[in-house]
């Protein structure tokens, strides 16, 4: 069969969309959640019962739930290697290891291939350890080429550096492995089942299930009795006093990296009997792991599995309950397993910011704070931007010589606006947002729904998208505020996931993967230049608001909270207040750029929706550099050319955007406008 | 004359964008307990910091055994026999005192253990009975004991003491400087940043004055003693 690795690797329910990276990614999130919430779950879903109502049948229910909890234990474990290295690494390095999920995938992979290769049960097994320990290795590796580079970089430029890794690491696997997913043997001595509940038990899942406390265990007597669990522990609290101490920080570093890329290989390799390896892996066991570590609390091991055994509770739970009747209505919680986690999450963060069993943090000094002054734009800058927008006026006319200019000029319109609002919240804001598709693909679902379901005029539709974009903000603002740094960002990416699930569950509404079609703007804005005229009076208008804003006290007043935030409230500022109405307004505008892009490409799916949309424009607001308003306008304008123009030639764009955004935060950390990082 | 054991020549440093150190140097000779003395924010523990090299931007010249150390990582001159308490003792809290001591611990540059636990139980008697105490469950006082215990395990020759008797019971001081004075007889060269003037007086040769980053006055300690007051 001819399929692009595109195309195969992207569920291509929703390659309809104009863009493939985005339709890929979209995709590469959907089936990953398919993959880890539904596929597997489908089967069992049908073993269960329909709603209980006499004691009997309550019964059977309960040995369900019972059945599904051990097979939740199972699942736990292997989520748990992950999430313990991912926490061991922050712990004492304080990276965010964004590429953790492909160092699973890649332990995943070599084990398969490894117990292909070698011979007998030691194949298995062997090549499982030895799968596990290349990971290792590779993690070592990683630690002395990148991470060495990075770690004096602001905290968001190493998140979105080792997220390019995991692009380049995928990419890596894309090119050794093919795009066909692969399955491994069964487990040699393991490939019986046991009878549990009178429902069978696969004998892997149960050694699965005691896997995760005995790797507990083993890392608890690491972390206790050894020297080297002191030091790490000692340096999770203060690495500059363990270096003052004569500890050699570079090779503890190294060696942390490669024991939490271990462990995560570790995780992968172990689920070589249970699933197949395939290129969806990294960014789902990714998002999963993140939800555990953060829910655990960042730095502790036994946190991570009391998460990771809460959270697939919760899920056998949902499962488990099959479909509900709440007062007359019909409702399937097996749906809920999508969203379950991130709700746990959510609830925890608000209730326990810094997880159960985590420390609570001290001040994130560094990073986004270390911002020069912002100037407004001297003469020549007026000049550059009077020649653009000149520039972008004279667009429709060169549409007759260049049909695709009002095309690509369009979607650098939408960009734009998008990566402006985030710059907003960012920059002047110090928030970091890795889930800020929301509130544009609030704003496009809200748009779009408005126009095809109410059937209401193109204006009035694109304010109700608008507005649905500034309520999601106004909602998941009020939660994110309260937090910081790498917290902070992940409760953005969770809220982000949850309107995903719901706009691709909600089939009803939304249209689930199919989305909502045939949204098409009306007299003046019909015709290509009408709508291309129309967006760019809106691009100036936002624009012009951002920029008024930052320079305005409400500016100065988010820049001061920002810098110093208890300095800013003890001189009267509410800032909580106001980084809640910096969340509003960037939610608002990204609405903007969400409705018009509903308009623009006249369908839209959950992948307006997607991480991959979110972490685009997070690389335009880099690419452009935060320390400058003009910054995003660069970044969204370069990043659409080159997105539009080289990354469509290859098969292998994630590793060009990977490598992209790495030379970007080693060469240029203030970004290609300049606004230069202090230290 | 050999040279001194810790030289600093010209020392300028930064944090961030405002600078803190302009152009410092100051002496410490073997066997010699100097004094740093100035108000908050004076430069003290900077200077200190930056002999420890945990002060990223710096700049002029840093040499312990006439061997230049600016370039060095600070595990390095960790290595090279320079024992440091911090201002604030940052204590490992979640270790037990023993595991304090056991992160530290480290032979001397001549491969000797000049500090075994018998002899660090005999100069500190209260750390014998907290070894299996955990660093948040200790008072100020004994922290500050167990942060000067962490930092002779590690054999050093010369010791940077940042303020220890700063939020130090009166009581716990005079066993501090008893202790300090048995660490100077044996041999130890002591750079003791301290606002405590009286501290110093019991402890020093020769004392600094500096104030907003710069030497104001070197000497005797006696006369820098009867400056102060």
């Amino acid at each position: 069969m001819l399929t692009s690795p595109e195309a195969k690797r992207g569920n291509n329910r929703v390659s309809r969309g104009e863009r493939e990276k985005h339709a890929a990614i979209g995709s590469l999130a959907l089936a990953t959640r398919m993959f880890l919430g539904f596929t597997k779950l489908e089967p069992r879903v049908r073993l269960l019962p329909k709603p209980c109502r006499d004691p009997k049948e309550t019964r059977v229910a309960l040995d369900a739930l019972a059945f599904q909890m051990i097979n939740g234990l199972a699942s736990a474990s292997g989520l748990f290697f992950v999430a313990a290295g991912l926490s061991i690494i922050f712990g004492v390095t304080r990276i965010v290891n964004m590429a953790h999920g492909a160092f699973y995938m890649l332990g995943l992979y070599l084990a398969v291939t490894l117990a292909d290769r070698l011979p007998g049960p030691f194949g298995y097994w062997g090549g499982l350890l030895l799968a596990a320990l290349a990971v290792g290795l590779l993690g070592a590796a990683v630690e002395v080429l990148l991470l060495r580079r990075i770690y004096h970089v602001p905290e968001l430029y190493q998140l979105v550096a080792t997220f390019a890794l995991a692009l380049i690491l995928n990419d890596a696997a894309l090119w050794i492995w093919g795009p066909e997913d692969l399955l491994g043997p069964r487990a040699p001595g393991l490939k019986g089942s046991i009878e549990l509940l009178g429902r069978r038990l696969p004998d892997y899942d149960v050694f699965l299930a005691f896997a995760g406390p005995i790797v507990l265990l083993a890392l608890h007597l690491l972390m206790k009795r050894t020297r080297f669990g002191r030091t790490v522990r000692a340096a999770t609290q203060d690495r500059e006093m363990v270096a003052a101490l004569g500890i050699n920080q570079a090779l503890l570093f190294t060696a942390v990296f490669a024991l939490g890329a271990f462990l995560a290989g570790l995780g992968g390799a172990l689920q070589t009997a249970r699933e197949p390896a395939n290129l969806n892996l990294d960014l789902a066991v990714l998002g999963d792991a993140f939800v555990v570590v953060v829910i655990g609390g960042m730095g502790s091991i036994p946190g991570a599995y009391v998460a990771a055994v809460l959270v697939a509770l919760v899920k056998a739970l949902c499962i488990a309950l099959g479909t509900v009747e709440i007062a007359g209505w019909a409702f399937n919680m097996t749906k809920l397993t999508l969203v379950a986690e991130f709700l746990v999450m959510a609830l925890v963060l608000v209730l326990r910011p810094q997880g159960l069993f985590g420390r609570p943090h001290g001040a994130p000094a560094r990073g986004l704070a270390s911002e020069a002054p912002l100037r407004p734009m001297g003469g020549t800058g007026r000049g550059l931007a009077g020649a653009a927008l000149a520039a972008t006026l004279a667009v429709p006319l060169v549409a007759t010589a260049w049909a695709y200019a009002p095309v690509l000029a369009l979607d650098m319109l939408i960009a734009v606006i998008f990566a402006a609002s985030l710059h907003l919240l960012m920059g002047p804001g110090g928030m970091a947002s890795f889930g800020h598709a929301a509130y544009f693909g609030l704003g496009a679902y809200g748009t779009a729904l408005a126009a095809t379901g109410l059937g209401l005029p193109t204006v009035p539709a694109f304010g109700i998208g608008i507005l649905a974009a500034g309520a999601g903000a106004l909602v998941f603002g009020w939660f994110c505020v309260r937090l910081e740094g790498v917290y902070l960002a992940m409760l953005t990416l969770a809220f982000a996931q949850i309107v995903w699930s719901v706009a691709f569950q909600w089939e009803e509404v939304t249209g689930g993967s199919n989305g909502l079609i045939g949204i098409w703007p009306d007299w003046p804005f019909d015709s290509r230049t009408g709508l291309y005229l129309a967006a760019l009076a809106v691009t100036v208008a936002a624009l012009s608001l951002i920029r008024r804003l930052i320079f305005a006290p409400f500016g100065h007043a988010l820049r001061a909270g920002r810098d110093a935030r208890l300095r800013a409230e003890a001189s009267g500022i509410d800032v909580a207040r106001i980084r809640w109405l910096a969340f509003l307004v960037s939610g608002l505008i990204a609405g903007v750029a969400g409705g018009l892009y509903a308009f623009a490409k006249g369908s839209i799916s959950p992948e307006t929706l997607t991480v991959g949309r979110s972490i685009d424009a997070l690389v335009m607001v880099l690419l452009g550099g935060l320390g400058n308003p003009a910054g995003p306008v660069l970044g969204a304008g370069a990043f659409t050319l080159l997105q539009d123009t080289v990354m469509r030639e290859t098969d292998y764009w994630r590793a060009l955007l990977g490598a992209l955004i790495l030379a970007l935060v080693l060469l240029f950390p203030g970004g290609i406008a300049g606004g230069r990082l202090r230290r | 004359m050999t040279a001194p054991l810790l030289e600093i020549e010209g020392l300028e440093a930064w944090y961030g964008p405002a600078q803190a150190l302009f152009g410092l140097s100051l002496v410490v000779g073997g066997g010699e307990a100097v004094a740093l003395i100035g108000r908050n924010g004076a430069g003290k523990s900077t200077t200190l910091k930056a002999v420890m090299g945990l002060v990223r931007r710096r700049a002029g010249r840093l040499a312990l055994d006439g061997a230049d150390i600016s370039a060095l990582p600070t595990h390095h001159i960790a290595r090279l026999g320079v024992g440091y308490v911090p201002e604030d003792r940052r204590i490992f809290t979640e270790l037990t005192a023993e595991e304090n001591l056991d992160l530290a611990r480290r032979p001397g540059r001549d491969g000797t253990d000049r500090w075994p636990t018998e002899r660090l139980f005999a100069l500190f008697p209260n750390l014998a009975e907290l070894r299996r105490r955990r660093g948040d469950a200790m008072s100020g006082g004994e922290q500050q004991m167990l942060a000067v215990a962490r930092a002779l395990v590690g054999n050093p020759e010369l010791l940077l003491l940042d303020e220890p008797s700063e939020g130090v019971a009166p009581i716990i001081v005079e066993e501090m400087t008893t202790a300090f004075r048995t660490l100077k007889a044996d041999g130890l060269s002591i750079l003791l940043s301290e606002q405590n003037v009286a501290l110093c007086a019991e402890l020093c040769d020769r004392a600094y004055h500096i104030d907003q980053g710069e030497l104001r006055w070197s000497g005797p300690m006696a006369d820098a003693s009867s400056m102060v007051e």
